[in-house]
Order: C-alpha cells, then sequence, then structure tokens
C-alpha cells in the first residue's frame, strides 16, 4: 500500500522533473531590460548614502560624487589630460591677500537639493556643522569620521552671505581646494522632514548631485536614476537607471559578468581577463594618479639608511618582466608621480633595471651575495589598490636577492595592513619590519607627498611611516604649501620630486592602470586619470 | 517525560550565557582594533577618540560585557559598528536567508542521504553499495567552496541555464516562492547539500546494515512477516540516530554556509560573519555568533525531545 503511494508520487516527481527540466533550458537568464546598468562593486557592502560616504574612493565614486556635489568637484571629463579641479557647488573662490589663511567662496545660485529645497549658504553651514559642531542636533559621528581627516586644514568657517561663505584654515595652506572635494553637501530640509535621524535619511537621501537614490536594501542593492533637474545640464544621466550590488569575492564577479547578471565590473581578477576579452567584454584601462611602492623606515638599524641600498634596490627590480606577470595591467614607476605629470621634475638618478650596478654599489657598502642585506617587509594578501600582492611581492623578492638584497615578509590581512600604516615603523603591530607596502592616491600635494616626507608627519601624525626627516624636504615642502601660483607651486613640486628620486627615498615599482570589465553594449565611458569616475554620460546600446 | 522536558530547557540558560561569554571574549581578544571599523585610518586622535566615546568603546571590558549582556537579554544587540544599524534587525534579515538555504539544502541532501544509505545498506556489499559508498565519501571531502565555483562555471557562465549569485532579481526582501526566485536557489543549495548528504549516506548505510544483522530482523521474517513490513521496522530503528545527526547537520549548515554564501553572495549570516570579521565590525560579529548558537542549542533540544518520542528507551533511562 504504502510502496503504491511511493511509486505514485515518484511518477509526478518524473513529470514535473521533466516539465522544469525544459523550461530551465527555454527560460532566458535574467538579462537587462533597457537602459538599466548593474555594476558589481568590491565594497561588500553599500557605502553609507548620507553624504560622508565609507568604503573609501571606491564609496566617493558611486554613493559619493553621484548623489552629492562637493564645493570643488575632479573634472572627470577627458581620459588624456591630468584630471583636475572644476566648480562644483562653488562658482568662484579665492584666498585672500593680505591673510592667505582666509578664503572666500562664491556659491553657486538656482540649484535645488533633490527634494526641491534650495542650495545656499545656510545649507553650506548646516553640512559644516553636521562634521565640525559635536553640539550641533544634525552631527553625525560616522561622516565626521569619514571626513574630517581628509581635511586637516580646517579651522574656520562662517556664513558672510546668502551665497559666500568664507573659511579660515590653521596655517597658509595652498591646497586646501583640494582638500575640499571630499566635503560633500546634504540636504538639511530632508533631514528635518525625516524627523532628524541619519538612518533614515540614508534611505531616502537628498543631495545636489546628478542621481537620486531611489531604493536602497542594506548588503544588497542600491538603486540611482537621473536627476532631471541637475545643475550642469551637460551631465544630466543617459543611463535609464543604475544597480549597485556588492560583490567581494572576485571570482564572483567574473562569473556575474560572464553570466550577464551585472553590465560592468570593478577589477577584475587580472587571470580572468583574457577569458573575459575571448568572450567579447570590454576591458578599460588607463593610468591614474596610484602607486605601488615599499615604504622604507628610515630608524636606527634599518638597512634603508644607506643610500647604496636603496639604489640597489631601485636597481635591482625588472618592472618590464613584472608587467609581462601582470598581463601589462600596470605601468613601471619612477617615482611617486608619472614621468609625464607636471610635478615629476628632471631627476639625475635613472630609475632602471641594471642588477650590475646594484650589485656595485651593494660592493661598495660591504654587502654581496656572502653578505646580504637582511631585510622585512609588511605585505598585504589583497586590499584596495594593492594589485597582486603575494604575486608582486614574490616577484621583488626574486630580483633583489639576484643582487644580494635578502628579502623576508611579515603578511598581513589588508584590514590589519592599513590601520599599521599610521601607527609606523616603531610600532609592534610593525614586527620590526623595515618597510611596508601600501598603495595609496596622489590626487593632491598633501596626499602624494606632504604626509610620507615632511618630519612633522611622522606617526600619530600622518602616514610618514618611516620617521623620514630631511630639512630640504621639509623646506622644499613648506614652500610650496604657501605658494598660491599654480605653475610657481609645481615647479617647487617638480624640484622636491627629482631630489627625491635622485635620493631613491622609496622603492618605486608601479601604477596600477585601474581595469574594469563591461559587456560590449555598454557605451559611452570616459576612464578619467583619476580614482573617480563620471557616470553620467554612460549609456547602453540597443 | 516532562521532567525531562523541563530539565532541558533549563539547561539552556547556562548554556546560553557560556555562549555569549565566550563570544565576547574570542571576539576583544582577537587582533585588530574595533575602532578600524568606524573610523577611516586618516582619522586624527581626537575624533577617533570622540568616536570611542560615542559607541562605548573606552570603558573596561567586564563593563562592556555586563552592558552587552543586558541589553541583549532585551532583545537589543547593539548597533553596528560598520554601519550604525540595529544588529538584531541585520542578524535575524540574514538568519532568515541562511534558513532558507540550509532547509533547501538539507532537503536535498537528507533526501538523498537516506535514500543512498536505505539502498547501500539493503544492498551491501554489491557494486550498487560502492558506488555509494564513494559518491558520499566524494561528497564530504570535496571542497564545497570549489564545488560551488565549479557549478558556477558550468551551468552560470557556459551552460547560461543558472544565476550565478544573489537571492533574487530584486533583493532577498522581495523572496516569493516563485520560479524566479528559486532559481537563485539552485546551486548553492547544491553545493551546500554534498557534506550533509555523504554524512547522512553514510550513517543511514551502516545503521540500515546493523539492524539487518539483529536476530529481530530474521525472527520476524521467520514469522512470516511481508518484506515491506520488515522494512518499516528497520526505519523504525534506524530513524533516531539518522535523525540526531541530521540535527546536527542542521547545525552545521546554518554556521558553516560562510563559504558557499561568499561564493554565491547569498545575503545570509554566513556573508555577514565574512564581511565583519574582515571589518572588526565587533557588534555584528558577537551577535550573529550569540544568535546562531543560541539556534544551535534550539536545535538539538527539539532533536533530543523528538528522539525521545521515537525510542521509548531514552525517556525510561
Amino acid at each position: 500500500m504504502v510502496y503504491k503511494k511511493i511509486a505514485a508520487a515518484l511518477r509526478q516527481a518524473r513529470r514535473a522533473a521533466a516539465v522544469t527540466i525544459s523550461l530551465t533550458v527555454l527560460s532566458m537568464p535574467a538579462m537587462a531590460d533597457g537602459q538599466v546598468l548593474r555594476i558589481a562593486m568590491t565594497a561588500s557592502d553599500i557605502p553609507l548614502t548620507t553624504g560622508q560616504p565609507d568604503s573609501g574612493f571606491e564609496g566617493y565614486r558611486f554613493l559619493g560624487y553621484t548623489v552629492y556635489d562637493a564645493l570643488i568637484n575632479w573634472d572627470l571629463s577627458s581620459a588624456d589630460e591630468v584630471s583636475g579641479l572644476t566648480p562644483g557647488l562653488a562658482e568662484s573662490w579665492e584666498v585672500d591677500e593680505e591673510d592667505t589663511r582666509v578664503w572666500t567662496f562664491t556659491l553657486r545660485q538656482g540649484v535645488s537639493f533633490h527634494d526641491g529645497s534650495e542650495w545656499n549658504a545656510d545649507a553650506a553651514i548646516w553640512n559644516l556643522d553636521k562634521v565640525y559642531d559635536e553640539e550641533s542636533p544634525q552631527f553625525d559621528a560616522r561622516q565626521a569620521g569619514n571626513v574630517r581627516g581628509r581635511i586637516p586644514a580646517m579651522d574656520q568657517y562662517e556664513k558672510v552671505d546668502d551665497y559666500t561663505i568664507r573659511f579660515t584654515t590653521r596655517e597658509p595652506d595652498a591646497w586646501f581646494p583640494y582638500q575640499l572635494t571630499f566635503l560633500l553637501f546634504s540636504s538639511p530640509a530632508q533631514w528635518e522632514a525625516l524627523g532628524g535621524d541619519w538612518d533614515a535619511f540614508a534611505r531616502e537621501p537628498s543631495g545636489t548631485g546628478p542621481f537620486r537614490l531611489t531604493r536602497l536594501v542594506p548588503r544588497e542593492r542600491a538603486v540611482l536614476e537621473p536627476n532631471a533637474d541637475y545643475w550642469d545640464a551637460e551631465r544630466v544621466p543617459r543611463i535609464e537607471r543604475i544597480e549597485l550590488i556588492p560583490m567581494p569575492e572576485s571570482s564572483t564577479r567574473t562569473s556575474a559578468l560572464l553570466s550577464d547578471q551585472v553590465d560592468w565590473i570593478e577589477t577584475p581578477a587580472p587571470d580572468a581577463i583574457p577569458r573575459m576579452e575571448s568572450r567579447g567584454m570590454s576591458i578599460t584601462s588607463n593610468p591614474y594618479p596610484h602607486t605601488w611602492p615599499y615604504q622604507f623606515s628610515m630608524l636606527e638599524g634599518s638597512p634603508w639608511r644607506d643610500i647604496n641600498v636603496r639604489k640597489a634596490a631601485n636597481l635591482a627590480v625588472d618592472r618590464e618582466g613584472l608587467e609581462a606577470l601582470l598581463g601589462g595591467l600596470m605601468v613601471p614607476a619612477a617615482g611617486i608621480v608619472t614621468p609625464d605629470h607636471p610635478w615629476y621634475g628632471e631627476p639625475e638618478f635613472e630609475t632602471r633595471y641594471d642588477p650590475e650596478e646594484a650589485m656595485r654599489l651593494l660592493a661598495e657598502s660591504g654587502y654581496g651575495p656572502d653578505n646580504p642585506v637582511e631585510v622585512k617587509v609588511l605585505i598585504s594578501t589583497s586590499g584596495s589598490g594593492q594589485m597582486q600582492p603575494l604575486a608582486m611581492n614574490e616577484y621583488i623578492q626574486q630580483n633583489l636577492a639576484e643582487v644580494g638584497i635578502a628579502l623576508d615578509f611579515e603578511v598581513l590581512d589588508w584590514e590589519s595592513l592599513f590601520p599599521n600604516w599610521r601607527r609606523g615603523a616603531e610600532d609592534p603591530s610593525s614586527r620590526g619590519a623595515h618597510a611596508t607596502n601600501i598603495t595609496f592616491g596622489w590626487l593632491d600635494p598633501f596626499a602624494a607627498f606632504y604626509r610620507f616626507m615632511h618630519s612633522s608627519m611622522a606617526p600619530p601624525n600622518g602616514f610618514n611611516w618611516g620617521y623620514m626627516d630631511d630639512p630640504e624636504y621639509d623646506r622644499l615642502l613648506d614652500e610650496a604649501r604657501v605658494t598660491f601660483d599654480q605653475e610657481a607651486q609645481d615647479a617647487i613640486l617638480a624640484e622636491f620630486h627629482a631630489r627625491m628620486v635622485d635620493d631613491a627615498a622609496w622603492l618605486w615599482v608601479a601604477h596600477d592602470v585601474g581595469p574594469r570589465a563591461m559587456q560590449p553594449r555598454v557605451k559611452g565611458f570616459v576612464q578619467a586619470k583619476n580614482w573617480f569616475q563620471d557616470l553620467t554620460p554612460v549609456y547602453i546600446e540597443e | 517525560m516532562s521532567t525531562y522536558f523541563l530539565k532541558r530547557i533549563l539547561y539552556v540558560v547556562p548554556i546560553t550565557l557560556a555562549v555569549s561569554f565566550f563570544c565576547f571574549s574570542l571576539v576583544h581578544l582577537s587582533p585588530g582594533d574595533p575602532m578600524d571599523a568606524v573610523v577611516s585610518a586618516d582619522a586624527p586622535r581626537e575624533v577617533v577618540a570622540m568616536v570611542e566615546r560615542a559607541y562605548g568603546f573606552d570603558r573596561p571590558l567586564p563593563e562592556q560585557f555586563a552592558l552587552w549582556v543586558s541589553r541583549a537579554l532585551q532583545g537589543d544587540l547593539g548597533l553596528s559598528a560598520a554601519n550604525g544599524r540595529a544588529v538584531t534587525a541585520e542578524v535575524f534579515a540574514a538568519l532568515k536567508n541562511t534558513l532558507l538555504l540550509a532547509l533547501a539544502a538539507s532537503l536535498i541532501g537528507f533526501t538523498l542521504g537516506c535514500t543512498f544509505g536505505l539502498l547501500a545498506g539493503y544492498w551491501q556489499g554489491s557494486l550498487l553499495d560502492r558506488l555509494v559508498t564513494g559518491f558520499a565519501v566524494g561528497g564530504v571531502s570535496v571542497p564545497h567552496y570549489w564545488l560551488g565555483m565549479l557549478l558556477v562555471i558550468v551551468f552560470s557562465v557556459e551552460l547560461n541555464w543558472l544565476p550565478s549569485s544573489g537571492a533574487g532579481p530584486g533583493s532577498s526582501n522581495d523572496w516569493a516562492f516563485e520560479w524566479a526566485y528559486l532559481r537563485h536557489l539552485i546551486l548553492p543549495a547544491v553545493t551546500l547539500s554534498v557534506i550533509p548528504m555523504g554524512v547522512v549516506t553514510r550513517t543511514v548505510r551502516a545503521m540500515v546494515a546493523e539492524i539487518l544483522a539483529h536476530e529481530f530482523v530474521e525472527a520476524l521474517r521467520a514469522k512470516g512477516l511481508a518484506e515491506k513490513r520488515v522494512f518499516l521496522h528497520v526505519v523504525k530503528n534506524v530513524a533516531p540516530t539518522a535523525l540526531a545527526v541530521m540535527g546536527l547537520q542542521l547545525g552545521y549548515l546554518l554556521g558553516g554556509s560562510i563559504l558557499v554564501e561568499t561564493v554565491f553572495s547569498w545575503p545570509g549570516t554566513g556573508l555577514l560573519l565574512n564581511n565583519a570579521i574582515f571589518q572588526r565590525d565587533l557588534p555584528i560579529l558577537q551577535g550573529t555568533i550569540l544568535v546562531l548558537a543560541l539556534f544551535f542549542v534550539l536545535l538539538n533540544l527539539i532533536v533530543d525531545l523528538a528522539q525521545a518520542r521515537l525510542d521509548p528507551r531514552i525517556q525510561r533511562s
């Protein structure tokens, strides 16, 4: 009796299975409908949507400059020119001639937030209080924590009239405009309307940017739609809808693109790129302000204090070979910035592959194959901008061993390596390493040079991990910082950079090229030489 | 029966306290600074100190633990350090998704496991037995992270039959019992089911072989009982052990889905834990581990009680 029932059930199951399998074969995969761009990000969660995003530069790229604007924006329109500053919510700005700590900004008129309220000086001050005034009701510790470290020069701010505000910096600082690109403006009216709750604001944010956030499912999806009333008519988005999907696992991103579940992936795995190309995917890349170096320790006992050792290391690395290892996805480095940049200068020391010269220099200092230099470096297994750290470091280790530098690794995960940067080489978490391998962006002179090379930036103040202390560096950087004429400032920075390369201050290895992979129907994207990108010209070809 | 029931319920209290203590200590003793989840490395000292005060990380550890326990008892597991959302809401939303996946995987795994185990046990020593055993061992040995990626390459990328990631076309909040969402469940559930399938097959096969060798089976056959009725007797004798194993496997599925969820971007507790570990998001870690551990305890309780019902010998002891 039981058996009869089982047999009947099995027959039904067989029929159901047949139907299901045929449906599966016949059904089309989930394809994009029309003008929808689905982007897979490397972040593990949707970056904070309230105004000051987290998740580093990827946060700014997708939930910062899309939904919001800064007083000064980045010019992301060109793939060939160096990406510079362009007026955003401020039409113009100038530094006071007498007291160069005072900056006056003229705000753009006729701009409204997504909720319809007006952009003016009151809204600007309200946002500054949100980040700087702990007593204000709108103060948000999280947003403050995300952005204050990026604007070290800020001292005071005040409203002058409805469309004019004034800042006073701690010291004269010509790089203040660069710092302001990180300060984004959220709508005070929307915050009030939502009961003064930043969590509610995160789900229904309102900014002035070219996109509006229309849906947020934490950890899974964020949906952006165009802001038809955007103040820059040339940058009203062409796409109907963008869906942002967190996908931290690299192989998952690759499969998602190849199975047409997403249209655009950030940072594809380099070894998956040939396969993606053979399937017709478009791969875009462009060098941008990124550097992959070893930052040396200058403390007592560090072998890198000897200039011969530093130069030898720079001459020992076969950067062309490394480029081949990475499938062409890098540019050899010979300094912090690229040789085509106005800050590069004219160094005399040529950073190149010359192992014989390296060995000669080491021999001068008493080192050789029977007496190798013993050094240890902190590396990570992965991380934003770190490229392929394990493969690259092992390659460098081999190169250095060939000339007589014995390199040992202390391997940390990215979430441990990054905080260690500010703690410095003397900190126990550095485990006695003589160098650290952390990549960074050099969008402005402070980020490029000052925070590493100025003696005042030694831990815990900045990222001078190796306690670099050179009076000439300090002098040049201090001078550049108060030179308000751009050309004159560029010349001083070029002099500084050339000096730094002549000193072989760090081991220069590579610049990333920021590869992205997308479906062939995604068009209009211009990859700027910047960590941030403009999504407004992108569209889907039918 | 009721005293047994009551005693088992009461045991939950000290177990929960011990579990929460271990969760808290492990998470705080491990390397990494909780502040790394909240503020970026650029943040100056005063900003870090301010945020520490706001989150209560500057208080001594015993005080933090006491506060956490007292709040947890009221259902408040604190706020996530990385994004400020309530931990309770995050954990239970993720748990719902993991339960869905675990139940689907156990359905596949247990059904196949019992079937194969019974077949192998009945036809012990035959080719069928050897095939089934080989299959089961393979299921237990294969790293399911690798298997998941392989299934994605075959069924998503090459054949384009099934999606490679996610819980559905919209989001897990919109989940409904329809094909658009079920197709996202297939590959992760199959990947996750191979280990329980292997374990259950082996257990059931061993139990069936053992029971069939007992004298009472021979006695029943000698009495003239139909083979189908003998089969039912065998099943009843195998059931308690099989149930215990299946209960444990369901518990492991809840906690062990971390790698499969990461490969498939399935928004469950595994992915939540994975991200929290990398972000050093201590409140999420504490809350999720506690909830999963409590679930495991509850599951064990249910299995014990079910076993007691099925097997009168346990009740009497």
